[in-house]
């Protein structure tokens, strides 16, 4: 699905990713954990290919193909998702028509007809649902007003209508009561399948009660300095990220 | 006009920019009392217009072009202007469509807007302004069933003079302005409308503005009235060809609302604005006024993505207690174009109320200006006003600018101003990227939001054909 070899990243002229690899494989779910500013956020951009994100070594393939050389919209199109740590607002907007929008660009990429209204709107309705929003927020603009919880569970909605091939969660558990925490793990866990695979960028192990991930990794400073399973988050857990620096 | 005929006014690269080779009968460059003599002759008009013309003539030689619009461009020489233009054998005006010669029909078909009724949108009558004549009326006589007059105005001078005479003027004097003058000398041709008392209009009207020959001017003149009671709604389109030289299009448009009537105003103007560089465009420079008289509505709703620039100012002068005016704009520049737009609401009568919702956006090197007057005199007691001016930036390049006026003389009257000004910022647009849309959808979907209050007063059926000419016309904005 993913493979990261000796990536360097720049954001505003600074070294921010310094080395970093990663494997993914289909059907896996990895979560990336490690210290405020080690890069984390950074690899989720520089994935989904935010401009002023500038790439100074290193390869990237997403399903086989060069990620690199792909437009922003283009990696989307092909599957690629990011859950926003911090979701912007676009006023005027309805989430409605957003979603739409995207849902259809994603249809005609595939060479399908787009969606007819009446299936779309029940679906939406659905997702809103299933992420414990009033589908009245449709009609509101994207992210427009919505409180910090609102905008992450926007973000689901969003992950859930477009079913991508891999999905990159940015802290999607931050700031979430411990009701809403259930709700993005049986989002993400309703997206698991053998054929996609998940990246859940989180602080807390909590999540990763709720959802299991096969892999653990710790980034600081640019770099993967430790992988294990599930049992490397209860350690971090236990004896903070300190410990890592300390066995190295 | 036709969905299509919008379609067509918003193409993608200036589509409606092509030529019509079409001989013409074009007056040489030039103006004096002769020329106007001239054009009223060609026309057979009656003796009273000729000296109405040649008086509007003299006041504008006293007059000096403005220079308070926030706009900028080379003084136009006005002896290099050609002031009538017209189709070979057209000068007579409008006959039957089975005498207008084809290619002028096929330049209205290339452009969406068929002129033989059985092809027309069913509910909307068509006047086709090509140059300096009105070449053709669709579905009149089905509008003749409810008693609804809707001609060129040439052809309203000879049938229904005194309709003309009483309201010609009336609302945009001949002295009003530099251009107003400019245009009651040389106006050519334009639309006339007359809806009869407690007649609520069977169908839309419109008219589609078309240049034609180069180094002329448009200076069309449009005049409706609506008697008692009565509603109707109109729509006028236009459109260019490219051209390297600026072009004048200097019109006026007088709104004449009886006790009790409304009229609902629409404007798709997409002349050519003009290429990535800034050579050439039209200069639209247009006049256009409404009176309300008691019970009145009036409402403006233009949408303006054309022209190199355009100085204009619907405005409604609410003269009757209770009266209603209401101006809804959107105006977009791109590249080097310059807008300077807004309205004018003078409040005469008791409980006027009057509401303006403009939108500007800005891309490119462009600049785009908002001018408001909201005057209240001492009588209009109890009078309101609602201002609303908010602008929009794509890029770094480009400049918005808010000139509202207030002059109020009643201390009853409740006037509200509110202005915002925000820009497309980097994260939506990548926010919309990663969600699979290219930057120029994104570009567009933020823009359509922003005129969404503005939009919802257009007719239904030209509301998202207007999102496609502002996706249009922000062609090259982003990326
Ligand atoms: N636009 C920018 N200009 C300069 N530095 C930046 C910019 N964006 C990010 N950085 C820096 O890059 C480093 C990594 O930031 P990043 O957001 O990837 O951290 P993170 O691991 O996601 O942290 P957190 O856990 O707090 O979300 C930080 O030091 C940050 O200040
Ligand atoms: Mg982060």
């Amino acid at each position: 699905m993913l493979t990261i070899k000796n990536l360097q990243a720049n954001v505003e002229g600074k070294p921010i990713l310094k080395g970093l690899d990663l494997e993914i494989k289909p059907g896996e779910v990895h979560a990336i954990m490690g210290p405020n500013g080690s890069g984390k956020s950074t690899l989720g951009h520089v994935l989904a290919g935010r401009p002023g994100y500038e790439i100074t070594g290193g390869s990237i393939f997403f399903k086989g193909e060069n990620l690199i050389e792909m437009e922003t919209e283009q990696r989307a199109r092909n599957g690629l998702f990011l859950a926003f740590q911090y979701p912007v607002e676009i006023p005027g907007v309805s989430n409605m028509e957003f979603l739409k929008a995207s849902v259809d660009a994603l249809q005609e990429h595939k060479g399908e007809q787009p969606m007819d209204s009446v299936s779309f709107l029940r679906q939406a309705r659905e997702m809103y649902k299933q992420v414990d929003l009033d589908p009245g927020f449709l009609k509101r603009g994207v992210n427009e007003g919505f409180s910090g919880g609102e905008k992450k569970r926007n973000e689901l909605i969003q992950m859930l209508m477009l079913q991508p091939a891999l999905a990159i969660l940015d802290e999607t558990d931050s700031g979430l009561d411990i009701d809403a925490l259930q709700v993005v793990a049986e989002a993400v866990n309703s997206l698991r399948s053998c054929e996609r695979s998940i990246v859940m960028i989180t602080h807390y192990q909590r999540l990763l009660d709720y959802i299991k991930p096969d892999f653990v990794h710790v980034l600081s400073d640019g770099k993967i300095v430790r992988s294990g399973d599930k049992s490397l988050a209860l350690e971090l857990e236990e004896k903070g990220y300190g410990w890592i620096s300390e066995v190295e | 006009m036709s969905k299509q005929a919008l379609n067509h006014i918003i193409n993608n690269e200036y589509a409606a920019g092509f030529v019509t080779d079409i001989e013409s009968d074009t007056l040489p460059a030039g103006l004096d009392e002769d020329v106007i003599a001239f054009i009223s002759a060609k026309k057979d008009e009656p003796e009273w217009l000729l000296q109405w013309r040649i008086n509007a003539y003299r006041e504008w030689l006293k007059m000096a072009a403005p220079d308070w619009a926030h706009v900028n461009f080379p003084k136009i020489d006005f002896d290099a202007i050609s002031y009538y233009s017209s189709p070979k054998g057209m000068s007579d005006g409008p006959k039957s469509l089975e005498e207008v010669d084809p290619e002028l029909l096929a330049t209205y078909a290339k452009l969406g807007i068929p002129l033989h009724e059985q092809e027309a949108l069913a509910g909307v009558a068509v006047d086709a302004v090509f140059d300096s004549v009105s070449i053709a009326t669709t579905f009149r006589s089905k509008l003749a069933e409810a008693g609804v007059i809707f001609c060129s105005i040439s052809e309203a001078v000879k049938q229904y003079p005194e309709l003309v005479k009483k309201y010609l003027g009336t609302v945009v004097s001949q002295a009003d302005n530099f251009y107003a003058a400019l245009n009651s000398a040389v106006f050519s041709d334009g639309t006339f409308v007359y809806i009869p008392k407690d007649v609520r209009c069977p169908m839309e009207l419109s008219t589609y503005f078309r240049i034609n020959e180069a180094k002329t001017g448009q200076f069309e003149r449009t005049l409706i009235i609506a008697d008692e009671g009565s509603y109707v709604s109109y729509l006028e389109g236009c459109t260019a060809p490219m051209r390297d030289e600026n072009q004048l299009h200097a019109a006026v448009v007088e709104l004449v609302a009886l006790n009790d009537s409304e009229i609902k105003y629409s404007t798709v103007q997409n002349w050519y604005p003009g290429d990535a560089a800034g050579k050439g465009g039209i200069y639209n420079f247009v006049t256009k006024r409404g009176l309300a008289h008691k019970n009145a509505h009036i409402s403006w709703t233009q949408v303006e993505t054309g022209s190199a620039i355009t100085w204009k100012y619907p405005s409604v002068i609410l003269l009757g207690d209770n009266s209603i005016g209401e101006f809804y704009s959107v105006a977009l520049t791109n590249n080097y174009q310059q807008a300077d737009t807004g309205s004018k609401m003078i409040h005469i009568g008791k409980n006027t109320k009057s509401t303006i919702i403009s939108k500007g956006i800005s891309a490119g090197k462009s600049s785009n200006a908002y001018r408001g007057l909201v005057k209240v005199i001492p009588r209009a007691s109890g009078a309101r006003n609602y201002t609303q001016c908010d602008s929009l930036l794509i890029g770094d390049t480009c400049a918005a600018h808010t000139f509202p006026y207030i002059e109020s003389s009643n201390s009853t009257a409740v006037i509200e101003h509110e202005a915002t000004t925000s820009k497309v910022s980097d994260e939506q647009l990548y926010l919309c990227q990663q969600r699979g849309l290219a930057a120029e959808k994104a570009v567009s979907m933020i823009v359509n939001g922003f005129c969404k209050e503005v939009f919802k007063e257009l007719p239904m059926e030209f509301a998202v054909e207007a999102g496609k000419l502002l996706e249009v016309s922000l062609e090259g904005s982003v990326g």
